[in-house]
């Protein structure tokens, strides 16, 4: 059982590994590109920065956070962000795709998951650069806050920040997988998108209507405001364990609906 | 002859819009960045010893404010530069080059009509704000609205013009779309979008005054809200339009003489 079980994620480790190779061979052929990919970026967070700024110039703390401390924050949404360009848009935004002109079949088809063939086939490198970039704002402004980062802090941090990931994927997943019914609704993925930026800032610097909005129906504060407070050692255990919750959920819902999805999945042309 | 042409295309591209409304309602929800910033603005308004931030706008001018940037948003917004693209990349332009009207008109009257059919989700989700913000509601004068209504006008126009500077180089490169990318940073963080340019410094907001950015959002924001303007203030309403006004002229011959140079390059995709 073990053997076997180990045998399997090598099979899907190999096939990943294929599949990302074909992707960063193709991506590179379009250099120009990554060079405005990088420019925007570099934009993009001068902007946030600059955003940050006017409230702070004015002594305005947001939600009580520091400087450095919402600078923690900002780095982890800019992390996100760019798993979500790596890997998220380039993969899930597909499925409308396949539903509509029906190749879908031939992944149905394929010895292999589908939900793991839709959600990791390709990846884009564009968004590599935003992810360590997230990294390091976060490393490089927790340390200015603190001193000196406690290794307990970052390992905490690096798993909440994975379970933020893990909770983003399968939201995002199950908005996608909607397009088995609503064809012409996979821009549902693009609100989410805009809800989600309200994650470039701490959670408690929002009104306290906006505030239960961003904790209870959408995990905005379980995404940058949780890995920044564990980098920063104020989160509570019931906090991490509540986030570690939320993801592990938000992962077996994904699941459930994808098989739920299928069921009414009656191919294109019929 | 021009006008039954105008109406036709509008006609045309209104039929066509009108089966995407549920894509276009979900467009429209996914310009709720301004709402979110409100959160942001008010609570920092709100907070804070010794007065916190002063913007020299009260709570429900604030609020006004962010909702006329939605507003602003979802009636200025442009994609001409991916439609171009397509149609480039796809062949299609070859043909709406050899008819005996400009392509770009096809365009303008395609935004123009998918404006129409954002007009309902707009006044229900205007009409929620007031709901859950009943401070917020001033009914407007007439002037005010035609003054709001032409500026947002002229706004589209700025954007439309910009934008189509950038779809024109697709002429030149296949992938255009890319720089459209860049000038999306400046539209975001200079056009008073996610900041009212009371809250930028004085430089700064010297410096965002000389670039086209806050005519497209911040300053049809601030007449459709009714806001005060001239001394102390970003604006002047006079000075605004009169702004407006320059950058379509200095836009628009620019944008004729970028298209006649491409149409001349030009050599169909696929060939």
């Amino acid at each position: 059982m073990m053997r076997l079980s180990l045998a399997l994620a090598l099979r899907y480790g190999r096939t990943l590994r294929r599949f990302w190779g074909t992707a960063l061979a193709t991506q590179l052929e379009y250099q120009l590109n990554a060079l405005i990919e990088l420019l925007a970026m570099a934009g993009n967070l001068a902007g946030s920065l600059l955003v940050l700024w006017l409230f702070y110039r004015q002594g305005v703390a947001l939600g009580g956070w520091s400087w450095n401390s919402v600078l923690v924050v900002l780095g982890a949404y800019t992390c996100l962000d760019g798993l979500t360009s790596t890997l998220l848009r380039p993969n899930l935004s597909r499925i409308v795709n396949h539903v509509q002109e029906g190749t879908l079949d031939f992944v149905l088809l394929k010895p292999i998951d589908s939900q793991f063939w839709l959600s990791l086939r390709t990846l884009s490198p564009a968004g590599l650069p935003e992810l360590v970039v997230g990294v390091a704002l976060m490393l490089w402004a927790g340390r200015r806050e603190l001193g000196t980062l406690p290794l307990s802090a970052v390992l905490l941090a690096a798993l909440l920040l994975l379970a933020a990931a893990v909770t983003l994927y399968a939201l995002w997943f199950v908005l996608a997988a909607t397009s088995i019914w609503f064809v012409k609704t996979w821009n549902a993925t693009e609100v989410l998108r805009a809800a989600l930026t309200a994650g470039r800032y701490p959670v408690s610097a929002y009104p306290s209507g906006l505030r239960t909005l961003f904790t209870l129906v959408l995990p905005v504060a379980f995404l940058t405001t949780v890995p920044a407070e564990a980098l920063l050692g104020r989160l509570t255990l019931a906090g991490a364990l509540t986030s570690l919750l939320v993801a592990g959920g938000a992962l077996a819902i994904s699941r459930a609906f994808w098989t739920f999805a299928l069921r009414f999945y009656t191919s294109a042309s019929s | 002859m021009r006008w039954r042409l105008a109406r036709t295309l509008w006609l045309v591209q209104f039929a066509y819009m009108a089966e995407y409304r549920a894509e276009i309602a979900l467009w429209a929800l996914s310009g709720v960045l301004p709402f979110i910033m409100l959160g942001l603005w008010s609570a920092a308004a709100g907070s804070g010893a010794g007065g916190g931030l002063d913007l020299g706008l009260s709570p429900a001018e604030l609020g006004r404010y962010f909702l006329c940037v939605f507003v602003v948003r979802q009636f200025s917004v442009v994609w001409v530069v991916w439609q171009f693209e397509e149609d480039a990349l796809q062949g299609r332009l070859s043909p709406y080059l050899l008819q005996p009207l400009h392509p770009l008109w096809r365009y303008v009257a395609a935004h123009q009509a998918e404006q129409a059919t954002r007009l309902p989700f707009v006044l229900l989700i205007a009409s929620l704000f007031f709901l859950l913000q009943p401070q917020s509601f001033a009914w407007p004068g007439p002037a005010r609205v035609l003054l709001g209504v032409l500026a947002v006008g002229l706004a589209f126009a700025i954007n439309f013009l910009l934008q189509s500077l950038i779809a024109t180089l697709c002429f030149w490169s296949e992938r255009a779309s890319a720089l459209e990318r860049l000038l999306y940073v400046p539209t975001v963080f200079l056009s008073g979008l996610v900041a009212p340019l009371q809250a930028f410094p004085p430089e700064l907001r010297r410096l965002a005054l000389h670039t086209p950015f806050p005519y497209l959002i911040g300053f049809p924001a601030q007449v459709l809200a009714g806001n005060p303007m001239g001394e102390g203030q970003p604006f002047g309403l006079a000075a605004g339009f009169a702004a407006m006004a320059l950058w379509i002229a200095l836009l628009l011959p620019l944008l004729v003489l970028l298209w006649r140079a491409g149409v001349r390059r030009y050599s169909a995709m696929g060939a």
